[in-house]
């Protein structure tokens, strides 16, 4: 039998949790398990009033973990994602999702945060600790607190790559996604629906440190498959998605620059 | 907006240009209901009190059921009923023993065993969608888990695991007697052998799913007279209504369907399994009950069009001559037999293909696997075999040189030729339709191949004769099982030879399997005599034939099958049409009631 | 089972219900107000066929939790005509055959309205991104997309109403 609670903050709702309490922030997972007969809640949590919006100084922007696809496409300072929540969804869909449900999507979802996780972004729970995006990635399954917002690291024009892939244009979901973002002496190499949550590929991370050239790229690719566990679905075979992995680092660099 | 052009230069004398409808924009009757949104769909029937069904899946391809304890489901807020194989009345069932065809081989719900993965073994009725899947949880089914087979050779394999008892080789019984379907038209081998080319490839088409977006669904009501209402979306109205009749040990006539709408089906909606399974929740209960699929179910458990493996083998001349052409064929029909036999037989009456070839043989199996049963799409039982002779095609002209298109020309059948189901090949447009499509796509033909004409060369020598055919009896039932059947090819070894223009003739009927199909002569209503009232065999009504009784007939029958004698084809001693007597009814009508002695369910005929 | 009252305007009209706890709006529009324009498709926000405006802005009814919509404004395709006058769009679609079996055709509508409503004269693109939400599978997406710039045409030839 299920019960919704209704929270005025996001912190209220936290401290409500306990035992089968699901918080669903825009619907879109959430929902989808509640049409599904999901045993593992009874109980859905929400809040009125959660964090929604985009703030920007100098070094970087914090998103609210309740903004949509759809407040990040209709906002400048954060131009840098536009491309990736513009191909999250239908409209109707980036009306709802969120980027804090996007760091807890699972595959074929989670573009987003394969972004956010390239980006180098900070996750803020609702107790106020924050903690890298990697070290959340992985303990997502068994996290125990409610997001608040998500701080990036404003990146520098020409150093963030993004590309999807998809067989359903303008709307469908991922074969797979990859991320990167090329600093100096250090890049990170991330792919999305290649492992149970989005990961970095720390073989070409290596390869690209001093940047991308087609020398770097080669080796970039001989390696980026290291680490990756991508499983079959209806979209692709983990085989396949194996032998084209190299492929879509390679056309990243090629046609993802978005920033 | 598409257009349509009519080539009147091609087939002028064929039909007159009186059309009135074709060719010309028409509004459709049902558009305003669409974009108004008030069409309406079985879900748009609104009842008070509306209870809601969900099934208990089996999450094996392939198990026995050893136990299903329901004790925890009953006592699940809102519950109201939980079912299982038990409360079906007669739960054993073949989609198309409604024509008279195949055996009874598929439950409603599961019971001994599962045989693909999504089965339903169980059924909650709840008050809400919510409750009846929380519910569904709860239902504890104690499985051993068999080995199963997904790959159709694999199944037809000696050692593969049975998957459907009633069918213990994992293959249909064609003509109760072969493990396949055989065509078989000329003889192969020897062109094979004079042939300046041999060319063999296997080509493969998965399985399909029709996807619409309204899933498969109904509800189901009692009416006030003893009656009950179903709402469906089904794309066989009668079909689906017959199938629960028979399933539910219910007349016909007690059933109300009402359908017409649906919100896509592309083939994927001629199951009949929602509206049975809907139908008993309103006898268990009372109470008007949807049964309708979720996106996971019409995926997983919806019938799609099914995966089907060919293997081509062309005999070809130096100039692009197809002198042979050879098949071998499995279609996967998953775990149980719906329509997947007769889609063979489609298929086959299809081969070789819209092409003149003079010797034709091919093996077709309808292969059991523990998949998700196969049914119609768009065209099932053609599309993957056309698919396969189009890409042979391009590689035999590839192998010989040739233009692809001036291939097809050359080889392409034309009216007046024999097929290889021994019919005269009529209407046909290959030949245009390869010299308007190459035209439109700038591809350039020969003169000579743009000269071409259906209307012309068809039929001249051999191209309209049937030839000296080869037959073999390889394949019989069980043989392939024991190991004694080294390929699924068409035998090299001839034990027979059928001779040239010989039709082939039916020997004997398909068994009536249900009593219901058994047409009483008495009940045909027409054309009795009036002055010999005890004519018991009017001229074309079926006759019951004890000497002739077929052995694959049980001994001795409650109802005995009729053997459908042909009509006679000299002229029949009646000179003047007989004025048709009165009907009488053996016993007077009686809606709802069984009547002694008759199956309850659909004849078509008239109510019971 | 708790319900829950949700008070919200539909089509203009109030609408008071008690909602199942976790209830889609799919079902309470549906089931409740029995407005059965809103069609179910898939329950997992993949087909749009249960698309609604909320607030003016696209929303799947099927992942929307009924309590959210508490004082807001929802529009589907029952409220599209205007008394017997079809709403451009509408008519644009029955003229220009995008209906095939008319399931998915609710929500391309409240898509299509979206779209039209921001964006007075689209491109072919744009109308494109506004329906890929919503699938057709009956693939008559290509009548679909004219009728919604015929649609558009249309209405910027006369004043919208």
């Amino acid at each position: 039998m299920l019960s919704v609670e209704t929270y005025q903050t996001i912190a209220e709702a936290d401290a409500a949790m306990g035992q089968g309490g699901r918080y669903l922030a825009g619907g879109t997972i959430v929902m989808r398990a509640v049409n599904y007969g999901d045993q593992s809640f009874h109980r859905i949590l929400r809040a009125t009033q959660p964090e929604r919006g985009i703030g920007s100084d100098a070094n970087g922007v914090r998103i609210g973990a309740a903004t949509t696809m759809a407040d990040i496409l209709g906002h400048a300072d954060v131009a840098f994602l536009h491309p990736i929540a513009r191909l999250i969804g239908g409209p109707a869909i980036r009306n709802m999702a969120t980027v804090g449900g996007n760091l807890f999507a699972q595959n074929p979802y989670g573009d987003m945060a394969a972004a956010l996780l390239a980006l180098d972004a900070k996750v803020e729970m609702s107790n106020g600790q924050a903690q890298p995006i990697e070290s959340f990635l992985m303990d997502r399954t068994h996290m125990r607190g409610l997001v608040n917002a998500v701080s990036i690291p404003r990146p520098q024009p020409g150093t963030f790559f993004f590309r999807k892939v998809s067989r359903v244009k303008p709307k469908g979901v991922s074969v797979m996604s990859v991320a990167a973002l090329l600093r100096h002496g250090d890049a990170r190499v991330v792919f999305g629906n290649m492992a149970p949550c989005p990961v970095r590929t720390k073989a070409a991370e290596r390869a690209l440190a001093s940047g991308a050239n087609p020398g770097t790229l080669e080796a970039a690719c001989a390696v980026c498959t290291e680490g990756l566990s991508p499983v079959d679905d209806a979209l692709a075979s983990a085989w396949y998605r194996m032998q084209v992995a190299p492929v879509h680092l390679r056309r990243l660099f090629e046609t993802g620059k978005v920033f | 907006m598409t257009s349509i052009e009519f080539r009147k230069d091609l087939f002028a004398d064929e039909r007159d240009d009186t059309l009135k409808e074709i060719g010309k924009p028409t509004i459709r009757q049902d558009i305003l209901g669409h974009v108004t949104g008030r069409t309406p769909y079985y879900d748009d029937h609104l009842f008070d009190g509306l209870l809601h069904m969900r099934a208990v899946r089996a999450p094996h391809h392939h198990a026995e059921i050893r136990s299903i304890d329901t004790s925890a489901a009953e006592r699940m807020p809102g519950v109201r009923r939980v079912a299982t194989a038990k409360d079906v009345p007669n739960n054993l069932n073949t989609l198309l023993s409604l024509i008279n065809f195949g055996r009874d081989d598929e439950p409603l719900c599961a019971h001994s065993k599962v045989r693909y993965l999504g089965e339903a073994v169980a059924w909650v009725i709840a008050d809400t969608e919510r409750q009846a899947r929380d519910a569904v949880a709860q239902v504890r089914v104690d499985y051993a888990v068999l080995p199963h087979v997904l790959d159709v050779e694999e199944a037809i394999a000696p050692n593969a695991p049975v998957v459907n008892e009633v069918y213990p080789n994992n293959t249909f019984d064609y003509h109760d007697k072969y493990d396949h379907q055989k065509l078989r038209f000329g003889d192969v081998n020897a062109a094979f052998a004079r042939a300046d080319h041999v060319i063999e490839a296997e080509y493969q088409m998965s399985p399909i799913e029709q996807a619409p977006i309204e899933t498969c669904g109904a509800i189901a009501a009692p009416e006030t007279n003893d009656r009950f209402v179903c709402y469906t979306n089904t794309q066989a109205l009668f079909f689906s209504l017959g199938t629960t009749a028979k399933l539910l040990d219910i007349a016909s006539s007690r059933l109300h369907f009402v359908g017409g709408t649906a919100g896509g089906g592309f083939g994927g909606k001629v199951d009949s399994i929602v509206e049975p399974t809907a139908v008993l929740g309103a006898l268990l209960t009372g109470r008007p009950v949807k049964f309708a699929w979720d996106r996971y179910e019409e995926m997983q458990v919806g019938a799609p069009r099914g995966g089907e493996r060919w293997r081509l083998k062309d005999g070809v001349m130096n100039d692009g001559t197809i002198i042979a052409r050879e098949f071998t064929g499995f279609f996967d029909s998953g775990a149980y037999m719906r329509l997947s036999p007769y889609a063979i037989i489609k298929g086959t009456g299809h081969l070789p293909g819209p092409y003149s070839i003079q010797n034709v043989a091919s093996n077709v199996y309808c292969c059991i696997t523990n998949r998700t049963p196969a049914t119609a799409m768009r065209g099932f039982g053609i599309t993957a075999v056309d698919f396969a002779i189009e890409c042979q095609m391009d590689r035999v002209a590839e192998v010989v040189g040739m233009n692809p298109v001036e291939l097809r020309i050359k080889n392409a059948y034309r009216d007046g030729d024999m097929k290889a189901h021994r019919r005269l090949a009529k209407n046909t447009a290959l030949i245009e339709c390869c010299q308007v499509a190459a035209g439109k796509a700038a591809w350039p033909i020969s003169s000579e191949a743009a000269a071409q004409s259906s209307l012309q060369g068809g039929g001249v020598a051999e191209r309209g004769l049937i030839p000296e055919s080869v037959t073999d009896e390889e394949g019989k039932i069980g043989e392939r099982r024991m190991g004694r059947v080294a390929s699924a090819a068409p035998s090299i070894h001839a034990t027979g030879r059928v001779p040239a223009g010989v039709q082939g003739t039916a020997t004997k009927a398909v068994p009536v399997q249900n009593p219901d199909m058994q047409i009483d002569a008495d009940r045909v209503g027409h054309g009795v005599d009036a002055t010999e009232p005890e004519v018991s065999q009017p001229a074309l009504a079926p006759q019951v034939s004890h000497d002739v009784r077929p052995p694959w007939d049980a001994p001795k029958p409650i109802h005995p099958a009729p053997v459908v004698t042909p009509p006679v084809a000299s002229p029949s001693p009646v000179s003047a049409p007989r004025p048709a007597p009165p009907y009488k009814p053996a016993e007077p009508f009686s809606r709802g009631v069984k009547r002694p002695g008759s199956s309850p369910f659909t004849s078509g005929f008239r109510r019971r | 089972m708790a319900k829950t009252p949700v008070t919200f305007t539909l089509n203009d009209a109030e609408a008071a219900l008690f909602v199942d706890q976790g209830a889609p709006l799919i079902d309470v529009l549906r089931r409740g107000s029995g407005d059965l324009t809103p069609k179910q498709g898939c329950s997992q926000g993949t087909c749009g066929a249960c698309t609604v405006l909320i607030d003016g802005v696209p929303h799947l009814s099927c992942l929307t939790l009924a309590d959210t919509v508490q004082g807001r404004h929802v529009q589907t395709t029952g409220g599209l005509a205007e008394g017997p006058d079809l709403h451009p769009l509408q008519t644009a679609f029955m003229e220009g055959f995008a209906a095939q079996c008319g399931f998915c055709t609710s929500g391309m509508l409240m898509a299509a309205k979206s779209l039209l409503d921001r964006t007075p004269n689209p491109s072919r693109d744009d109308v494109i991104e506004a329906i890929s939400g919503n699938l057709c599978r009956c693939t008559g997406y290509e009548p679909i997309v004219d009728a919604i710039l015929t649609a558009a045409a249309q209405i910027q030839r006369r004043p919208v109403r």
